[in-house]
């Protein structure tokens, strides 16, 4: 940039891209719900495809982006001098970016259940002096863009900041706008939960979105709870590669055992996350499969209905009981097996004569 | 609306500028100031923060088991740090102390947190300040320079001229921007091999760690490690080179960011053969840690007690948006060596939020003022982002001693072994004449190379724990009736501490500190103004744009030099109330797929 300078107007049109039919999609990126940042830090551990790969548009059709994500943003001029950051914001509410996505990470606080101030605000309003609360950015916004993508389990369904006895009445973005809430472009509003995302989790839904928007592919398949459905499919049981212990009836006692920890507080059997099979970053790291009790992050019902945390599942009792009945009777059958597979075959000696079974022809 | 400059209202000349939110830091951080840009400098300063989220109010009456999985959340860049203190306040409270294997398996995890962070901070978010892109735009006569001055280190580094480093900062376009960001990568990896995942740890518990600790585990972390190792080699004379030509280019650049010596330490990554995790002894395994805790003023180090430092810690008011706590209960009269505990101690802190408008003349942000009390005076410590106050504290100590590391008493000396390509490096970290955003930015590469070392010495004393057999991470424990626990690290951008009551077997209190409300601190209840603050107040302003045109670079540069982590703004006055025209195409990650 610096040599390509442009007045703001022609900037609306969506930038001087100079003879390309596809428009240049903006994404408005909103940090300040209710946030840690922790989704922002983690995309940037995305590998599949990585942030420079989606920014360059180093996958064949993705169509050209403009990222305003205050993490790593060029722009850090002052409200009053240029490069200012929030201008394109305001450009957003006032219709000059078409088409953009909005993306929204924190969880939304309740602003009506207290006489003034703000919970959360993302830049300064020019008539009052005071901050626009994130809220205010909602209801400016959502009904201007294409699509709207909530980001980690604050964003999607109010997450830790929305724990019981929470003074905010922090809520997520669904709650606020509405389960039903269409874009105008007629996408429901796309959910990606986890605390944190899992990086490739979001590189993936947000590579998905680019291709639907450049109309190459269908609309984006989300379950009831918003979720990309081939993401947050199964469980992390189903994908933890404890489940042999786990069958076997065999469950760690203590924290730092290779068994399975769900005498320990691991709710993997019915938490929709797909972070035991796939790794947290390039396949290392995870939760259960590698000795982290799952406290279900990414489930509407995060954290309370899981808390403490470290206590059993209530209902992982009976079925823990039986795989330790049956598991046993396997665990002893298997033995058996394993000591016979444990050996070689026969035919695999040194010595003048071959007994592999093989007939010479002549 | 097309934004437009604002004389402030007050007749003083002042420009009226603000910075909010602030990109390429962690959370939301606003900037208000008045500048004269007459004198070419900043007058005022205020940092405020916009975001409220609670924790200490809905953390009463829950499981204390869970403070570690909660508190992790505070924040998205170090929560594992969060995690980690919170283990180590419920280790106390508990009256556990985990394996040795399980703390040298945290301390891996939490070296590598270093390593990772320092080098996204620096590389991607911090290194966009001094890139060629931001300088062409902000000071093209230093640009010129820098095309003709030779990396005095180009040998190590393999960047001929300076503009050469600036270039490969540039976003995205930018070789070393694009490396750094795989270098955050496999740093996280290093991480994730023993803390199950980032950032918000999955395998952390009080008592140890759920990690199985095999000889594959380690051998995944040192091969990684020693990448890293091979890294550090080529970015601190890059940095160095880097940094000290901003001093020759720009004469009086040291004023930049520039304060008042006055950091803290809490020290960090604990020595498992001292540290037993009882209040009682507190002062001998604070002064074993790896990373010595300390206060230092003017270039003196007042202490490094953590008892000392613990009871010295003051949580103020005066422009924040909380109703106070005074005539509240007191949770904790004495602590367990007997020392009275006053009320504005995090232990005994209760937070009331009052939400209200933001007025700079009185309230102005939910953070708070935590000051440090000398027996005399209510000390604004900062930070300084965390590794210049590590160094520091740890080098005036002279008490580390660990081969890869030497602390020397002025110095701490960082030995690295030989590694693929390049032989055995020592680097020496000298207690610089300042502390300003250039000792602040250099002190953070030097401490990328210190937490490798430390790494080193970890994965051997882990490697010969598995070798012998010892396996065990994790000790039982009891969560008792009634009990008190502190735990005090460093998180990457510096002092942390978790105070926690339980009563009935529930926490009746808990209070974390991290360092940012210590860095972003504001106008305390006796009108000493938090560190940003402070700072930025100080700051000249050398940027060669008009107040049309004027980013702000210097102020920018002074408070990322903070690392701040969480929304912040500054408001600066800047001129004659001019109408701005131009804006500029998307930039940064904007507009590359053109
Ligand atoms: S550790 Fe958790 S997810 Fe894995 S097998 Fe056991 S219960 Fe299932
Ligand atoms: S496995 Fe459980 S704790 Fe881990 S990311 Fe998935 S839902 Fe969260």
């Amino acid at each position: 940039m610096g040599a390509t300078e442009t007045t703001a107007t022609e900037e609306g049109r969506g930038g001087s891209q100079g003879g390309d039919e596809q428009p240049l999609i903006h994404i408005l990126w909103i940090n300040a719900g209710l946030s840690c940042d922790g989704d922002s830090v983690s995309l940037t551990a995305a590998m599949q495809p990585s942030i420079e790969e989606i920014v360059t548009g180093a996958l064949p059709g993705l169509p050209k982006i403009a990222v305003h994500w205050p993490l790593i943003d060029f722009e850090c001029g002052p409200v009053q001098g240029a490069d200012n950051f929030i201008e394109w914001f305001f450009k957003a509410d006032r219709g000059e970016l078409e088409p953009f996505v909005l993306v929204v990470e924190g969880s939304i606080p309740n602003e009506s259940i207290k006489q003034e101030g703000y919970w959360c605000g993302f830049g300064d309003d020019p008539a009052t002096g005071q901050p626009i609360t994130t809220s205010e950015w909602l209801d400016r916004l959502a009904s201007k863009a294409t699509a709207v993508v909530a980001i980690g389990t604050c964003a999607t369904y109010g997450g830790i900041h929305a724990m019981a006895g929470n003074p905010t009445g922090a809520m997520g973005v669904p709650d606020y706008l509405g389960w039903e809430w269409k874009s105008k472009a007629g996408l429901p509003i796309v959910c990606v939960p986890g605390c944190p995302i899992q990086p490739d989790n979001f590189a993936e839904t947000l590579t998905y979105l680019l291709y639907q928007l450049a109309g190459s592919a269908p609309m984006i398949p989300l379950d009831d709870k918003l979720r990309p459905t081939w993401l947050f499919g199964a469980t992390v049981h189903e994908g933890c590669d404890r489940g042999g212990y786990y069958e076997q009836g065999q469950f760690a006692t203590e924290y730092g055992r290779p068994e399975c920890l769900v005498r320990l507080g691991c709710w993997g059997p019915v938490v929709k996350c797909n972070v035991a099979k796939r790794g947290w970053i390039n396949g290392v790291g995870g939760c259960p499969n590698v000795g982290g009790i799952c406290i279900a992050c990414t489930m509407p019902g995060f954290p309370d209905k899981f808390m403490p945390f470290m206590d059993a599942p209530p209902g992982s009792h009976i079925s823990s009981n039986a795989s330790s009945a049956y598991g046993s009777v396997i665990r002893k059958l298997r033995e058996i097996t394993t000591k016979t597979v444990d050996k070689e075959p026969k035919w695999r000696h040194s010595g003048d004569r071959l007994t592999t079974g093989y007939r010479p022809p002549w | 609306m097309a934004p437009t400059t604002k004389a402030a209202g007050d007749g003083s000349g002042l420009v009226e500028m603000s910075w909010d939110p602030i990109t390429r830091i962690v959370g939301s951080l606003g900037i208000h100031t008045k500048i004269d840009f007459k004198q070419k400098k900043v007058a005022e300063c205020y940092s405020t923060s916009s975001v409220f989220r609670g924790y200490s109010v809905f953390m009463r009456g829950k499981d204390p088991r869970d403070a570690h999985f909660i508190t992790s959340r505070i924040c998205g860049i170090c929560g594992d740090n969060h995690a980690t203190c919170s283990v180590y306040a419920q280790n106390m409270a508990y009256g556990v102390k985990p394996p040795h294997l399980g703390e040298w398996i945290i301390n891996l995890g939490e070296a590598a947190e270093y390593m990772f962070d320092h080098n996204i901070f620096q590389e991607n978010l911090v290194g966009v300040d001094y890139c060629e892109k931001m300088v062409r735009e902000t000071n093209p006569g230093v640009l010129e320079l820098a095309e003709r001055t030779e990396a005095p280190h180009a040998g190590d580094h393999g960047y001929k001229t300076i503009a050469d480093i600036m270039r490969s900062l540039n976003p995205i376009e930018g070789e070393f921007y694009r490396e750094a960001l795989q270098v955050s990568r496999y740093t996280r990896e290093m991480f994730c091999l023993m803390e199950g995942r980032h950032v918000h740890p999955s395998t952390l518990y009080p008592g140890g760690v759920g990690t199985v600790a095999t000889v594959q585990l380690f051998t995944d972390y040192l091969t990684r490690l020693m990448r890293y190792v091979e890294f550090m080699k080529k970015v601190v004379p890059l940095h160095d080179d880097l940094f000290d030509f901003f001093y020759q280019a720009l004469p009086g650049y040291e004023e930049v960011g520039r304060r008042r010596i006055l950091l803290g330490c809490w020290g960090s990554l604990n020595d498992p053969d001292h540290c037993d995790f009882t209040y009682r002894n507190m002062t001998d395994w604070g002064r074993k840690m790896f990373v010595t805790p300390g206060v230092v003023v003017d270039g003196k180090l007042v202490t490094n007690d953590l008892t000392e430092i613990n009871l010295g810690i003051r949580i103020l008011l005066g422009s924040s948006y909380y109703e106070d706590w005074q005539g509240q209960e007191q949770f904790v009269t004495h602590d367990p060596l007997g020392n009275p505990v006053d009320p504005r101690h995090p232990w005994n802190q209760h937070t009331i939020p009052q939400p209200q408008k933001r007025n700079f003349d009185d309230k102005y942000s939910w953070v708070m003022s935590p000051r440090w009390f000398d027996g005399k005076d209510h000390l604004a410590l900062d930070t300084g982002g965390g590794p210049i106050a590590r160094l520091w504290s740890t080098a005036l100590s002279g008490l580390v001693d660990i081969g890869y590391i030497k602390a020397t008493g002025h110095s701490v000396v960082i030995n690295l072994p030989r590694s693929m390509t390049k032989p055995e490096t020592t680097f020496e970290w000298k207690i610089p004449q300042w502390s300003n955003a250039i000792e602040r930015n250099r002190a953070r590469t030097y401490f990328q190379a210190y937490a490798a070392a430390a790494a080193l010495h970890f994965a051997e004393k882990a490697l010969a724990e598995v070798r012998a057999g010892k396996t065990q991470t994790w000790e039982k424990f009891e969560v008792p009736d009634e009990g008190l626990g502190c735990g005090f690290t460093e998180a990457v951008r510096g002092v942390l501490s978790h105070h926690m009551v339980i009563r009935d077997g529930k926490i009746a209190n808990y209070h974390p500190y991290p360092p940012t409300p210590w860095n972003a601190s504001v106008r305390d209840s006796y009108g000493t103004p938090g560190p940003y603050e402070d700072a930025v107040q100080n700051t000249p302003i050398f940027e060669e744009n008009s107040p049309e045109n004027f980013k702000g670079i210097d102020i920018m540069r002074a408070v990322r030099s903070f690392d701040p982590c969480l929304p912040c703004g500054v408001h600066m006055y800047v001129g004659n109330g001019k109408t701005v025209q131009t804006m500029h195409v998307p930039t940064g990650l904007s507009g590359l797929t053109a």
